[in-house]
């Protein structure tokens, strides 16, 4: 019979995920697991985490990983990539982590073209801290910092991170996708390979934010939490390829 | 080997390439710019990276990662700008990332004065970041000595896998003088200290769940948050046999002044003006001001010493704590300080001197 389909390498078996039930991290760890095994990668990648939910399977990951202070992830990938170029460098961080905290380390490694992928993960929220505001909640979207919901005159507007970035002349690769359907799940795979064989081709920085939900600090169970991406999300970080060259 | 006429900071940086340094992150602040600017254009000779950084967080975290893939990493600023990057610096202790970074300081507290000044002596020896780490400290006195102790911390960062800090002041960091510099490390004996390092360095390994590489700053369990933490007890308890100090004229000495860098340097031009005048006057000057030499404290013969003069640029006084723990009140321990961004004066010590001397 043919194989068509098997476990990832990369997460050990006898782990228990930290992750929520419903929690779409769980998927994208999975993602990258089979992309560094269909590109053969496993042994050359090390993945830079940030501080969030993000470093809830470093535990059961197969390949090397350092975690960075929180937001600084691209500052210390790039001390990586510069000094071990035949390594893939990837980071995965959160929203806080990536376009709040560590904004200015984000925007500028992706103005230097620096050769790394970004795995960020747009969840709208504070995860980790149990639901606080984050730059990417979105108007009216209750945390527990901004209990009434955010409100564009006290706290702006969310963030988009893929068009910020796009407004620079470096960045390769740009792309917002999400794990909501079977058919994104795939697209966000398949953008996760884009990212990391740009960076093998040495054609600089590229970044992949993922759509994804947080069952528990949305307060949803995680089917309506599915609707409530392609309902509230979606709309307001539209999917697609925003720059690729 | 011949001498050179060199500034402090590009001395610094001369000897870090020649110990193996070929990562550089930094961000501009007076009085180090000559730091950053230097390896700018010396790094692409060797083959080795320099990269301004954003700002300090990023530069310290630029280093930690290539620190942690490996290779001898550095980074450089002034006192303000090592503030921040104390969370940075703070990562590397927990993780067990050897890095070395100098401390050209300046006056402070906040953005305080762009002058010399050693204001940051609680923040180098006690406290450098959040958790209770500690590194070695290496504080020069003279454009040679920040030459060799920058070459020797980045054998002590990989020995120790810890960070290291060169503290110095903005003296040392910008007068010029003529320095012996040490062997350039040749790119075999650099790539044979890297390879020492690849079961530990993030740079990719075989599929093999227990031997990947997981540099970890913390931990979520805390048995095992507790037995790093007494590793690295164990590690900094070990550093007794590190301690350098330099004991000068103290064993029939009636004042003894206790100074570190450039303070210590106009000290002992004091003492030799006491002596050639006839007055008993001697120094402790730390060189490791952390791990503190307190056992030079038990070499003054306390029956003939009046008092041991602290004397350091900055107030109030820091130094003092630890001399006063060396001293354990078997004289009296006076100060002699200044602070701002002046530069200590002979004529200031010298009467400091005397006012003890004449009691
Ligand atoms: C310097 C610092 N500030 C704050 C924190 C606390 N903290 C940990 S995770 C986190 C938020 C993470 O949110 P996000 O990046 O969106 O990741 P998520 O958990 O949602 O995946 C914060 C504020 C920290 N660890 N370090
Ligand atoms: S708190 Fe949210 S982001 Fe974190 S593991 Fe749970 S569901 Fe996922
Ligand atoms: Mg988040």
């Amino acid at each position: 019979m043919e194989k068509i389909y098997s476990r990832t390498t990369t997460i050990q078996e006898d782990k228990v995920s930290g992750f929520c039930p419903g929690c779409m991290h769980s998927t994208v760890v999975k993602l990258i697991g089979e992309v560094l095994d269909e590109m053969g990668l496993v042994d050359k990648a090390v993945m830079v985490t940030g501080i969030g939910c993000c470093g809830l399977h470093m535990d059961y990951i197969a390949y090397d990983t350092i975690t960075a202070p929180h937001g600084r992830a691209t500052a210390v990938a790039t001390g990586m990539k510069r000094t071990s170029p035949d390594s893939l460098i990837f980071t995965y961080q959160g929203d806080g982590d990536f376009a709040s905290i560590g904004l200015g380390e984000s925007i500028s490694a992706a103005n230097r073209g620096e050769n790394i992928s970004v795995i960020f993960i747009n969840n709208g929220i504070y995860g980790m801290t149990g639901g606080q505001m984050a730059p990417t909640t979105l108007l009216g979207m209750k945390a527990s910092t901004a209990p009434k919901g955010r409100i564009a005159e006290e706290h702006g507007y969310p963030m988009h991170m893929c068009e910020i970035l796009n407004q620079l002349t470096a960045p390769c690769y740009l792309e917002r996708t999400s794990c909501n359907t079977p058919q994104n799940v795939i697209k966000t795979k398949n953008a996760i390979k884009k990212a990391f064989k740009n960076q093998i081709e040495g054609k600089g920085f590229s970044m992949v934010e993922i759509v994804t939900s947080c069952p528990t600090n949305w307060g949803l169970d995680p089917l309506d939490a599915l609707d409530f991406i392609e309902q509230k999300m979606l709309p307001e970080f539209p999917l697609g390829v925003v720059r690729d060259r | 080997m011949a001498r050179v006429l060199m500034k402090g900071c590009e001395a610094i940086a001369e000897a870090a390439v020649r110990a193996g340094c070929r990562f550089f992150a930094g961000y501009p602040i007076t009085p180090q710019n000559e730091i950053p600017e230097y390896f700018a254009r010396r790094m692409p000779e060797v083959g080795g990276t320099f990269v301004q950084g954003e700002s300090e967080v990023a530069s310290v975290n630029m280093v930690y990662g290539a620190a942690a893939a490996g290779t001898r990493s550095m980074t450089s600023s002034s006192s303000p700008g090592i503030a921040l990057k104390s969370e940075g610096i703070s990562y590397c202790a927990a993780a067990r990332i050897p890095i070395v970074y100098a401390n050209i300081s300046r006056g402070g507290p906040g953005v305080g004065a762009i002058q010399p000044a050693q204001q940051d002596y609680f923040q180098a020896t006690k406290a450098s970041g959040n958790g209770g780490f500690e590194m070695l400290v290496l504080a020069p006195s003279t454009v040679q000595e920040a030459v060799d102790l920058t070459y020797a911390a980045f054998d002590y960062a990989d020995r120790d896998r810890n960070p290291v800090l060169i503290l110095a002041d903005g003296v040392i960091g910008t007068m010029m003088e003529p320095v012996e510099l040490p062997p350039m490390k040749t790119d075999e004996e650099i790539a044979a200290i890297k390879a020492g390092k690849a079961k530990w360095a993030c740079t990719g390994h075989q599929l093999d769940y227990a031997n990947r590489a997981w540099i970890q700053p913390g931990q979520w369990n805390t048995q095992i948050m507790q037995q790093e933490n007494e590793k690295a007890a164990a590690l900094y308890a070990s550093w007794e046999k590190d301690v350098q100090v330099e004991e000068y004229l103290v064993e029939d000495a009636e004042v003894v002044i206790a100074a570190y860098g450039v303070s210590a340097r106009i000290g002992k031009s004091v003492v030799d003006l006491c002596r050639a005048a006839g007055k008993k006057a001697g120094l402790i000057r730390p060189i490791t001001v952390h791990p503190f030499p307190y056992a030079a404290f038990d070499h003054i013969n306390y029956s003939v010493c009046k008092a041991v003069l602290d004397v350091e640029m900055s107030i109030p006084a820091q130094l003092v704590q630890d001399v006063r723990m060396g001293v354990k009140g078997r004289c009296p321990v006076e100060t002699c300080l200044c602070s701002g961004g002046n530069i200590m004066s002979r004529e200031a010590v010298l009467r400091a001197v005397d006012a003890i001397l004449d009691k």
